[in-house]
């Protein structure tokens, strides 16, 4: 019976210093305590501080440029081996949901070209389905699992491009994870701890940051219209009306640009914020690869005296005269400040993002008001376990103390079990650990009132304590399994915090059932251990 | 001491009262929700945006809303009146209400610049507004001014210093407000010169943003949905659990007694005209299964006294179950409400809706654990013995309400 006892006794020591040890390690000092637990408990966003986001990615984008990349080549085909056609275009997609309704539309192809249209989608175009409306029309759909996956691919694309422009901006401990499955919800939640200013990073993850160079055609014009009727009512082939973003004076106008670009994003090798060492007004420099420097160089050759249309998220930003030949390097004007550079740059660097994005919901809590939660969750915490310890000192008396001691080592075992497991205490997770107080002392009044009883019907201390403790553990396990099955909804449920709570939660009914059962009654044997005792303060 | 020493209440002969009361406060609850249109959605189910905001003294609520209405937007303003400790002090949350995504992107940032423009007086376009800016942004501000007035100081430290400025605005007492300058003097790095450069490029506005929240539509219909579902599943599981550890119409028992304290609950909120959010469902969830607790415990021992006690009418013996246990549910939910006590009054304004839950709960809980699952035992056995009567054959074995774990006897319904 002793050493029963003692092993148990010792298995309790054990425990204690393993949580003491993932707690606050082994520290040297009080300030060793702090830091190292500040180190072991991950605090969430809600007691940190910092912003919490969640996009929705548009990848109907991708799938409208992807359609327009087979329109394109299609159309290049159709010209090499003489396929006559009347127009290929696309349709329009609104919204998410549309995105596998993307649609490709061949008009007039004479009848007997029929079979090379089919021969041509058949062996290029493996991912799309051809099916004839009429003799000289045809339509392309795309085949659901290439939709799949190139939703699948945009979607890590985009979480890659965001995770590149949040680690340019220094944010530790910041995170990009994909939430919801691709092919239904496309969304991210991008997690930004400490971050100071949230409403720039949303900025910053907002543009798309696709650099284009055009050569610019004709312009500026004030106004479509007016473009139009210079030109005699129609665009003249292989150009486009772009709109020109006003800046520093000057007026929203319209260039007409040649159809491809010059130079795409993907060509920058890098982007830097700098300052004009004349005026010192602040501008964005970019770095071209070898490839595309050889093409710029002979592009700026054949146009001196030409203008460059500087074009980005499909808005010209400006459009400067070629002066001389320019090989690899280039620069932005126009930029307010050297935030507004830099951000470009780093945009530029960061790459372009396939579609763009729409913020579904934003929490940003400032440390402020993070060192407040904390403070109030400690403070409640404080009260309501000295409120319990008082009652079941006075009600249970001697026995109290034993819940007491079950109780303390019940929250000790919770706060190291989070820090083992590297869970995050959030603010409703403080409120867990307070809620498991209540509920953890429901066990030993359960196992008391039991002992009471027993006592009253005559037995003797020792097996009024044994069947007291043997009777009580079914009910006990009962009670705790409905909490955590509905803590388990809670899980599946919830979002951040709220799986904090049901987390602290099942953690602390878990170490309760040890606490209360085996510790409890191993104090219990303690005491009659050491003398017989005829009657127990309880 | 001991409060219930061998009570012996006659709970079921006051059943009737008590399914009154019940059906009574029952009903307030949907009078309430019915004449206000359904519960009172926070912004994680209706979509919004939300905005905490600290003021130097008392919150001058209408000026706000009349500046904020002058904008074309529809606010709600609240004075964060429950809650902790000095800190929560002279709060209010600015929540407007919006339909669509574009227009909860805009409403957050009129939402800033008004207050900035109202409050912020002349400094608000030319200076930066040290209690609400960011340490890089500070940074910023503050480098070339630095350099002018003959500072020298190198980048990190730069860094440093703006890093450390912040953080002592952050930190209580002050817990984001700086109320003068010559405060900042106790900041490492802020020497007479740092201050002078400060006050000539940065302003002190009368009011901190503590903390947004902006949630689109699509995202509050969705958790809306999945909400109700995670509450019907819970229930659902429940009665799996019970069915099985006990018998069916105890689960039922339990199921429709954790439903009951669920309508109140939710009347109740209503009734207080309270916000219903993500963390008041967590809070309803975690009744549900909190709840299961003392309806079980009474069921365990009517349970244990039908094996003790063949001969007993049911009636007395439900009777006596729940008065052995009347100290043990008392004393638990007493002590868990102790806790949640404590929470509501000093756990802060963002657990306080969720608090509240919970204190409600678990009182209804109680409550509807004594007097509302054994009464539904009785009726059954009501219901089943006079469907024995009409018919004199036994009745099938489905009807039963024993199974196992009773045997023979005139104290069971068959």
């Amino acid at each position: 019976m002793n050493r029963n006892l003692n092993i148990r006794a010792g298995i309790i020591v054990a425990l204690v210093l393993i949580c003491a040890y993932g707690i606050i390690g082994i520290p040297k000092s009080l300030d060793d305590v702090k830091n190292n637990f500040r180190k072991n408990i991950h605090l969430g966003l809600d007691l940190r501080g910092g912003s919490h986001l969640v996009l929705q990615v548009q990848l109907q984008d991708a799938f409208m440029a992807e359609a327009e990349t087979v329109i394109d080549r299609l159309k290049e085909t159709f010209n090499k081996q003489g396929i006559a056609y009347a127009d290929i275009t696309r349709n329009d997609l609104a919204s998410l949901a549309d995105a596998d309704k993307i649609q490709i539309t061949i008009k007039g192809v004479p009848a007997d070209r029929g079979r090379d249209v089919r021969a041509i989608v058949g062996d290029d175009y493996p991912d799309w389905l051809l099916t004839p409306i009429s003799a000289t029309d045809y339509r392309m759909n795309i085949k659901p699992s290439a939709a799949l996956k190139l939703k699948d691919d945009t979607l890590t694309q985009c979480m890659h491009t965001i995770e590149r422009k949040i680690n340019q901006l220094g944010l530790a401990e910041s995170s990009v994870q994909q939430r919801g499955r691709a092919s239904a919800e496309a969304e991210l939640l991008v997690e930004l701890p400490n971050v100071d200013d949230p409403g720039r990073v949303r900025a910053l993850l907002s543009e798309q940051a696709t650099l284009e160079l055009y050569e610019v055609k004709d312009g500026p014009y004030t106004s479509r219209e007016e473009a139009l009727a210079q030109k005699g009512g129609v665009l003249p082939p292989n150009s486009k009306l772009v709109r020109a973003v006003p800046r520093r004076g000057q007026d929203q106008g319209f260039y007409l640009l040649a159809r491809i670009p010059v130079i795409r994003g993907s060509d920058l090798r890098d982007a830097r914020a700098g300052q004009d060492p004349q005026t010192g007004a602040w501008e964005t420099n970019f770095v071209l690869n070898q490839d595309a420097a050889r093409r710029f160089e002979r592009f700026t050759e054949a146009n001196i005296n030409n203008k460059l249309a500087i074009v980005l998220d499909g808005v010209v930003l400006e459009a400067p005269t070629i002066q001389n030949r320019i090989s690899d390097n280039g620069r932005i004007t126009g930029a307010a400040n050297q935030q507004e550079a830099s951000d470009l740059a780093l945009n530029l660097r960061a790459g372009s993002l396939p579609a763009h994005v729409v913020f579904e919901e934003e929490r940003t809590v400032g440390p402020s008001l993070g060192a407040d939660s904390i403070r109030s969750g400690l403070i409640a915490g404080l009260s309501g376990l000295c409120a319990v310890v008082l009652f079941m000192l006075v009600y249970y008396r001697g026995a109290g103390i034993n819940a007491t001691l079950a109780l303390i080592l019940n929250a000790v075992i919770l706060v190291a079990a989070l820090s083992y497991f590297d869970a995050t205490l959030t603010l409703p997770g403080i409120a867990g650990v307070i809620l498991t107080i209540g509920m953890a002392v429901d066990s030993n009044v359960l196992i008391f009132e039991r002992i009471r009883e027993e006592l009253r019907s005559g037995k003797g201390v020792v097996a009024a304590v044994d069947t007291g403790f043997s009777r009580a553990f079914l009910t006990i396990i009962d009670t705790h399994v409905t909490t955590v099955v509905s803590c388990a909804f809670l899980f599946l449920f919830g979002t951040g915090p709220v799986k904090g709570f049901a987390v602290t939660l099942v953690i602390g009914l878990i170490a309760n059932v040890f606490t209360a059962v085996f510790v409890s009654k191993t104090i219990f044997d303690w005491e009659f251990s050491r003398k017989r005792v005829a009657t127990i303060s309880i | 001491m001991q409060f219930f020493k061998n009570t012996n209440f006659d709970f079921l002969g006051w059943k009737w009262p008590f399914i009154g009361l019940s059906l009574l406060l029952s009903a307030t609850g949907i009078v309430s929700l019915v004449m206000k249109g359904g519960p009172r959605y926070g912004i994680d189910f209706r979509g919004g945006a939300l905005m905490y905001v600290r003021f130097v003294g008392k919150p001058p609520v209408d000026k706000i809303r009349s500046a904020l209405n002058k904008q074309h937007l529809q606010v709600d303003v609240t004075e964060v009146t429950g809650g902790s400790v000095g800190s929560d002090a002279n709060t209010v949350i600015i929540g407007t209400d919006v339909r669509t995504d574009q227009e909860v992107n805009q409403a957050r940032q009129v939402m800033r610049q008004t207050l900035a423009a109202t409050f912020g007086g002349a400094d608000a376009n030319v200076r930066l507004d040290l209690n609400n800016a960011g340490a890089g942004a500070l940074a910023d501000r503050l480098r070339d001014p630095l350099q002018t007035a003959g500072v020298g100081i190198s980048e990190p430290d730069l860094q440093n210093l703006a890093s450390a400025i912040t953080s002592f605005r952050d930190t209580p007492p002050r817990s984001g407000l700086i109320s003068g300058f010559s405060s900042l003097t106790s900041v490492s790095g802020v020497t007479p010169k740092v201050l002078a450069v400060l006050q000539q490029q940065t302003y002190l506005a009368p009011f901190h943003v503590s903390g947004t929240e902006v949630v689109g539509p699509k995202i509050g219909a969705d958790l809306q949905h999945q909400a109700i579902m995670a509450v019907l599943y819970a229930l659902a599981g429940m009665l799996v659990y019970i069915a099985f550890r006990f018998e069916w119409i105890y689960g039922v028992a339990a199921v429709v007694a954790v439903f009951h304290d669920t309508i109140i609950t939710l009347g109740l909120f209503s009734l207080f005209n309270r916000e219903l959010s993500l963390t008041v469902v967590a809070a309803l969830l975690t009744l549900v299964g909190y709840s299961m607790n003392d309806t079980i415990v009474v069921f365990d021992r009517i349970r244990e006294n039908l094996k003790l006690m063949r001969r007993e009418p049911l009636e007395s013996l439900i009777n006596r179950s729940v008065n052995q246990t009347l100290s043990r549910t008392v004393l638990t939910s007493g002590l868990t409400l102790l806790t949640a006590l404590s929470l509501y009054l000093f756990g802060g304004e963002v657990l306080n809706g969720f608090a509240f839950g919970l204190v409600v709960g678990i009182i209804v809980g109680t409550y509807s654990s004594i007097f509302v699952a054994s009464p539904i035992l009785i009726f059954w056995q009501s219901f089943m013995e006079s469907r024995k009567r009409k018919k004199p054959q036994p009745a099938p074995a489905s009807a039963r309400l024993q199974r196992e774990s009773v045997g023979r006897g005139t104290a069971k319904v068959k």
